[in-house]
């Protein structure tokens, strides 16, 4: 399912987006440790492509999409 | 030299994008659609299970629903296929400067720079149609072959989601079995004509004379035969090659039949004004307005105009149609649909030839009205600002056929002459 999520980032002097906390619906932060990949790609479960960043939250991996301009996770 | 040459083509293209962006369509026969109330509705698109049910491109809604009756059918979205077909042609654009768009869905790459054999450039084929499903979400078949022709023709082989390698070891093998019908330009009269001189198959139209080709179709004989042997020296365009605009047109068919003057007249503004938007947008002005009438017995005509002035104007454009419709039109029956267009078009910086008598300062500032409409409706979208004539009827003024409807179908032969497409093998 595709969830649109809201994202905090910073940005760096490039104009390159860094996501740091990923908010879930009801308020919950989520910390994103590491981002190990960034590239387009499809997300076929949620029906959306975007540019995807391979996130580190808690203890897995997850992938967050920027679809220009809403980010979204497939859940 | 040789060349390397892929056609790629999106399949189902506007069926995929909808079933990509809908998961929950994915199990269902899925058709695309106009909409049958605005009485477009007619099959644009299937999905591969729709397919399999019988369901064809063109044919009303109800038609295929007696084939398949759980068909779903979605409405069009056009911006989405746009942003498909753009984030494809990026891909593409990563591999050769040569891509040359045929529609929305179908594209030709020229990678003769960028490999060095037939081989690799079908290496490279396999890893396009991997990134487009992997990046885009849909699926692309991809024709490899010498020339354009032999590449379309392989795109359409294996679908979906493959590669066929056409070569000049292999074409007779794999291109000269199938039915005429399949190769560029061969249609249901040309096809028909062939069948009757025993022609069935690509091999037959490769192999029959030229000398009698030419004599039953003319120089449309001479291509065929040449299309038919792969010999089509044709280049793949540069983007920044691609013709000038030549004419910019948009026709309708309204919601409902059109029964008097007034509702032509709200008709050709609305499309007038999509159409001189575009000329705008262009930079163009034109000097010649043409109008196509379709009346419900589908009778249609056109009938055309030059124009005082090269204009962008909407107000000169339609009282130049309305003008032409009152002379040429009768109202013996209702009218189904009506297309405006204009052609002779010339860059708006080009000076313009001004007369001693008539006063150019109110059409300096029509154009300066319009000029800010398109500013607002860029910035807060087409509904923001409108004529009030639009609002006298609703389901007709308020459609907005500049962002729905300004996709074309387009020709092979339209880059150039017949001459330029026929060529040697190269040895």
């Amino acid at each position: 399912m595709k969830v649109y999520v809201a994202v905090e980032l910073t940005i760096d002097e490039a104009g390159v987006m860094h996501p740091q906390r990923i908010v879930w619906e009801d308020g919950r932060k989520f910390e994103i440790t590491s981002i190990s990949d960034v590239r387009r790609a499809a997300s076929l479960k949620a029906g959306g492509s975007g540019i995807r960043y391979t996130c580190h939250v808690g203890h897995k991996d997850t992938y967050l999409y920027y679809e220009d301009p809403k980010w979204f996770v497939d859940a | 030299m040789s060349r390397r040459i892929l056609h790629a083509d999106f399949n189902s293209f506007y069926a995929s994008v909808a079933c990509f962006l809908d998961p929950a369509l994915r199990p269902h026969p899925v058709a695309v659609a106009g909409n049958p109330e605005a009485r477009h509705g007619i099959i644009l698109a299937k999905n591969e299970l729709a397919k399999k049910f019988g369901v064809k491109t063109g044919e009303a809604i109800w038609q295929a629903k007696q084939k398949c009756p759980l068909l779903v059918t979605v409405k069009p979205d056009f911006a989405s296929y746009q942003k498909f077909s753009t984030l494809g042609r990026e891909i593409y654009g990563e591999y050769s400067d040569r891509v040359e768009a045929f529609g929305l869905d179908e594209n030709w790459i020229d990678v003769s720079g960028s490999t060095e054999t037939l081989e690799e450039a079908r290496q490279l084929a396999e890893t396009i149609r991997f990134r487009i499903h992997d990046e885009l979400g849909i699926t692309v078949s991809i024709g490899v072959a010498d020339n354009k022709v032999f590449a379309k023709l392989g795109s359409d082989i294996k679908k979906p989601n493959a590669v066929t390698f056409i070569s000049p070891e292999n074409y007779k093998k794999v291109v000269w079995p199938l039915p005429a019908g399949e190769l560029l330009y061969v249609g249901r009269a040309t096809q028909a004509k062939l069948l009757k001189y025993g022609v069935l198959t690509i091999g037959d139209l490769a192999n029959t004379p030229v000398s009698f080709l030419k004599s039953q179709f003319g120089k449309c004989g001479v291509m065929l035969h040449a299309f038919a042997n792969g010999l089509d020296a044709a280049p793949v365009m540069r983007s920044i090659d691609q013709p000038p605009v030549k004419s910019v047109g948009n026709g309708i068919t309204t919601p409902r039949d059109l029964v008097n003057d007034e509702d032509v007249y709200l008709t050709i503004c609305m499309l007038a004004e999509s159409v001189s938007a575009r000329l705008r947008e262009q930079g163009m002005r034109a000097k010649t307005a043409h109008l196509c009438v379709r009346d419900t017995g589908l009778y249609s005509f056109v009938r055309q105009t030059k124009l005082d002035h090269p204009t962008n104007i909407t107000s000169e454009i339609s009282r130049a149609c309305m003008q032409l419709f009152r002379e040429n039109y009768a109202w013996q029956t209702p009218i189904r649909s009506l297309t405006v267009s204009t052609s002779d078009l010339i860059g708006a910086e080009n000076p313009e030839q001004l007369s001693l008598f008539d006063d150019q300062a109110p059409r300096r500032r029509a154009e300066a009205a319009e000029e800010a409409v398109d500013d607002i409706r860029r910035r807060f979208g087409y509904r923001a600002i409108g004529r009030a004539l639009f609002l006298k009827d609703r389901a007709i003024g308020l459609m907005a056929p500049k962002d729905d409807h300004t996709i074309h179908p387009v020709g092979y032969l339209q880059n150039g002459t017949m001459d330029s497409v026929i060529g040697g093998r190269p040895q």
